[in-house]
């Protein structure tokens, strides 16, 4: 075996070890935000508070989007694309700081705080649970935008980047559910 | 004195103190700034603390070096021994990424942790020696009764990732875990998370028992809040020791090994990992529930609105919420604690008994079940909590079916031992004495998972003797066995059988004393977790036996440590296979050189074939000796 089959033969091995953890990691997750949503369902039952519904519509198409540029990154960069790549992540970003935006100074600047019983509790347990993950995710693309820049992928070899817009799909698809359980399921109380 | 502030050990317990105050400084300064008084606010600044300081030791540590070092675009080639420049022993208390290593790290913390909940047991069960208080107050006893609990569930998952971590890679001839680094921080982050729990003692202490019961816990003195954050950090390292197992097991194997020919403890170690991974969230999010209830009140849990809430209509919090989260992590948490011991017993009988194991299949999938079935049975705990009533019987059959792939591993142990030719070294004698000692509790299970008769055994010493029948016979005798059985392999000398012996008798005979009486006591109306008892209860002699009982096993617990620590030093060296193994550990040199095996394994027969004439397991090259 010539020395550079090995090495690719090991970053082989490595990568399935590393996809199948990282899945696994997401199914761990999905166990606490089911257990974030059981206790939206428990407490709140089959009513919520009323929230700002433009806010909501707008984060969510917001998130949206910066899940197809994300994909957009990726696919720029097996195609050797790096100018698209790049710029992909950058937008990225700011489509996730425009959403962190719209929740905390929308969101949280709206009329309940966090004290406010179980709307209050829940509302910013939910929201603040997936604003943490959506910072990870934007200093993860920051990180992997950085690395990017100084040439480190390749279009066959870049695990960093495939685990970057997994988790930032992944991310997204939380916001999938949170929105309908926050916004729309339920009866609005005032 | 160079060396020993080079040693990542003391490096990361520096990083912790600081940490921890800078967390202080950093919540006192903000609130400096925003002009709050008092500036000094204790519960936010130890919170905030207590997490900087966990940040800080796994800094100080090293065991975020390599991922910095990513992030910022290095390559972090794997290194093996000792760091350069430094003797052999320091790997010990350093960021070390082999596998042994981190068992070795795993199974020592967990015995020092193992002697901090045993200390707090000891003082509490003098105080129950009569009734009245004679040497502390209720809130320093009730704040023992809690930190013991948990102090020994650390204890536990420290154990398991021992066993595990040392033991799954050489059984499924990998050349260690599929994440070298990850595993290596699922190690550390238990060391501060360790101190936590010890420091919450001191810090006002806690009331709640380890299970952590708003609206008690939310009022409950400072301890309370370090407490949570400890347990929490606990559960992170549950998480990736979970899925690092998971991934090992399934991607590392040599293609001859399929899954039935795995030696059938990594098919424990596989049920304990899937618990670990997926339930272990749930604990995590109850206890940063309340957290953020206790400093920010969000009232998750708390039943009454304030006016705020009331204007907006809002429903109300729930404590039994905190129940149903709770439990669906720690009735799981039960099988994390109890399958790698079964899957003990299960490797170590055939070995004794020179006979194939008996239904290797339904033993393996026994495990998966027990592992899946936990999941559906957490309300068994709740039947007086107020919760719906519809919910008992369910709960109820469910946790009565447990016993069914339960009894499954019993039935194969006595098919194992029947008509084996069989010896018994210590290793066998702790086998036995788990199985007996986790029969009772699995006796003691079913009256409490029966609606009608434990609404009077709930919280009463039944329920005390039940876990600890199972926690004894699931986990602490296999632990022992292991030790003793692998003792040989990790160190390459041999232990003192005398003083093995005299271990177990005292531990076996302590124990079943210990736990009859408390089964007793309950029987009789002591309740659990009160400092003090009416002397016409007539429990006072019971109570006696426990304690002394409970002393005993301390003591036989000491001249364990002992027989290792002086055998580990000086004592004869071991045979290779002493016990005629046929596992592919015991076909390679002891201690087992830094690459465990010279060329890759090959399956080429059943696991346990014991006592069948030329039949073959793995076959190998021998590694070189030395190394
Ligand atoms: C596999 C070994 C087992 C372990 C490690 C175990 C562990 C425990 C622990 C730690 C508790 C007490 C929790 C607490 O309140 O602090 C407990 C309670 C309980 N166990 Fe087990 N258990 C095991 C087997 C069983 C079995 C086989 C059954 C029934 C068939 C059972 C039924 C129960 C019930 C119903 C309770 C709640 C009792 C109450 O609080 O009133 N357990 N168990
Ligand atoms: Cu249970």
């Amino acid at each position: 075996m010539s020395g550079s089959t090995a090495v690719h033969g090991e970053y082989r091995a490595a990568l399935r070890n590393n996809r199948l953890g990282l899945w696994l990691f997401f199914l761990s997750e999905s166990f606490l935000f089911i257990g974030i949503l059981v206790t939206r369902f428990y407490l709140w039952g089959n009513t919520r508070p009323e929230l700002n519904q433009l806010n909501g519509l707008l984060v969510t198409i917001v998130l949206l989007l910066s899940s197809f540029t994300m994909n957009r990154a990726e696919t720029a960069l097996v195609q050797n694309d790096r100018k698209t790549f790049l710029n992909s992540l950058l937008v990225t970003v700011v489509l996730g700081l425009l959403f962190l935006a719209g929740v905390i100074v929308f969101e949280w600047g709206g009329h309940i705080r966090p004290s406010d019983g179980a709307y209050g509790a829940v509302l910013f347990g939910m929201t603040g649970m997936h604003a943490l993950h959506v910072v990870s995710g934007i200093v993860f693309i920051l990180i992997v935008w950085n690395n990017g820049r100084r040439g480190l992928y390749s279009s066959e070899q870049h695990w960093g980047v495939e685990a970057c817009a997994i988790w930032w799909h992944y991310v997204d698809l939380v916001w999938v559910f949170f929105y309908p359980a926050l916004y729309l399921m339920g009866q609005a109380i005032r | 004195m160079r060396t020993f502030f080079k040693l990542g050990f003391v490096r990361g317990l520096l990083g912790q103190v600081l940490g921890t105050l800078l967390g202080m400084g950093l919540v006192t300064g903000m609130r400096a700034a925003f002009g709050y008084s008092p500036l000094w606010l204790a519960e936010p600044a130890w919170v905030i603390g207590g997490l900087l300081g966990t940040v800080g030791f796994m800094v100080g540590v090293g065991a975020l070096t390599d991922w910095a070092k990513w992030a910022g675009g290095l390559a972090t080639p794997m290194h093996h021994g000792a760091p350069a420049g430094q003797p052999e022993w320091t790997r010990y208390f350093a960021v070390d990424l082999s596998h042994k290593v981190i068992g070795v790290q795993y199974t020592v913390w967990g015995i020092f942790v193992l002697l901090v909940g045993g200390l707090l047991a000891g003082l509490f069960r003098v105080e129950l020696l009569q009734p009245g208080m004679q040497y502390f107050t209720t809130d320093r006893y009730n704040t023992m009764i809690s930190a013991h609990g948990i102090i020994m569930i650390a204890a536990i998952l420290l154990g398991v990732g021992g066993m595990i971590n040392y033991l799954v890679p050489l059984m499924i001839g990998a050349s260690d875990m599929a994440f070298p680094r990850l595993n290596a921080f699922g190690f550390w982050i238990n060391v501060p998370a360790s101190l936590l729990l010890i420091t919450a003692m001191f810090v006002g202490g806690w009331d709640t028992g380890w299970t952590a019961y708003p609206p008690n816990s939310l009022r409950t003195a400072l301890g309370g809040p370090l407490f949570f954050l400890g347990f929490y950090t606990i559960g992170i390292s549950s998480i990736v020791g979970g899925l690092n197992l998971l991934v090992t097991v399934f991607t590392m194997r040599p293609p001859s090994m399929n899954l039935f020919r795995m030696p059938i403890f990594v098919w424990a170690a596989v049920g304990t990992s899937i618990l670990q991974l997926l339930a272990t969230q749930l604990v995590g999010l109850a206890m940063l529930m309340l957290i953020v209830e206790r400093s920010l009140g969000m009232g998750f849990f708390t039943p009454v609105l304030n006016e705020a809430a009331k204007a907006l209509n809002s429903p109300p919090g729930d404590p039994v919420l905190f129940q149903h989260l709770f439990w669906f992590y720690s009735h799981p948490a039960v099988y994390v604690f109890v399958l790698p011991g079964l899957g003990i017993i299960s490797e170590l009988l055939p070995v004794f008994a020179r006979k194939p194991l008996f239904g290797y299949k339904w033993i393996a999938l026994s495990s998966i079940g027990i592992a899946f079935l936990g999941f559906l049975v957490w309300a068994h705990h709740m039947f007086t909590s107020g919760m719906s009533n519809y919910l008992r019987l369910p709960f109820m059959y469910a946790t009565l079916i447990i016993a069914v792939p339960t009894g499954v591993k019993f039935f194969s142990w006595l098919g194992t031992l029947w008509g084996g030719k069989l010896t018994y070294p210590t290793p066998m004698l702790f086998v036995l004495g788990a199985i007996s000692v986790f029969l009772l509790g699995g006796l003691t299970g079913p009256p409490a998972a029966t609606i009608t008769t434990d609404l009077y055994l709930h919280d009463t010493y039944w329920v005390v003797g039940h876990f600890h029948q199972t926690f004894f016979g699931g986990f602490m005798f296999p632990f022992f066995a292991a030790m003793y059985y692998w003792f040989p392999k990790v160190t390459g000398r041999k232990y003192n059988e005398a003083l093995g012996k005299l271990h177990f008798w005292l531990m076996v005979a302590g124990f079943w004393v210990m736990s009859l009486g408390q089964i007793w006591a309950g029987l009789r109306g002591m309740r659990r977790r009160i400092a003090d008892y009416d002397p016409a209860l007539g429990v006072q002699n019971i109570q006696i036996g426990i304690t002394v009982a409970a002393f005993v096993i301390a003591f036989s617990i000491l001249i364990a440590l002992y027989n290792f620590i002086v055998s580990a030093r000086s004592a004869e060296v071991a045979e290779r296979n002493p016990w005629r193994s046929r596992s592919p550990e015991w076909q390679i040199p002891s201690p087992i050189p830094e690459h465990s095996y010279a060329a890759p394994l090959a399956v080429v027969g059943e696991p346990y074939d014991y006592g069948l004439p030329g039949s073959v397991y793995v076959r190998m090259e021998l590694a070189g000796a030395g190394d």
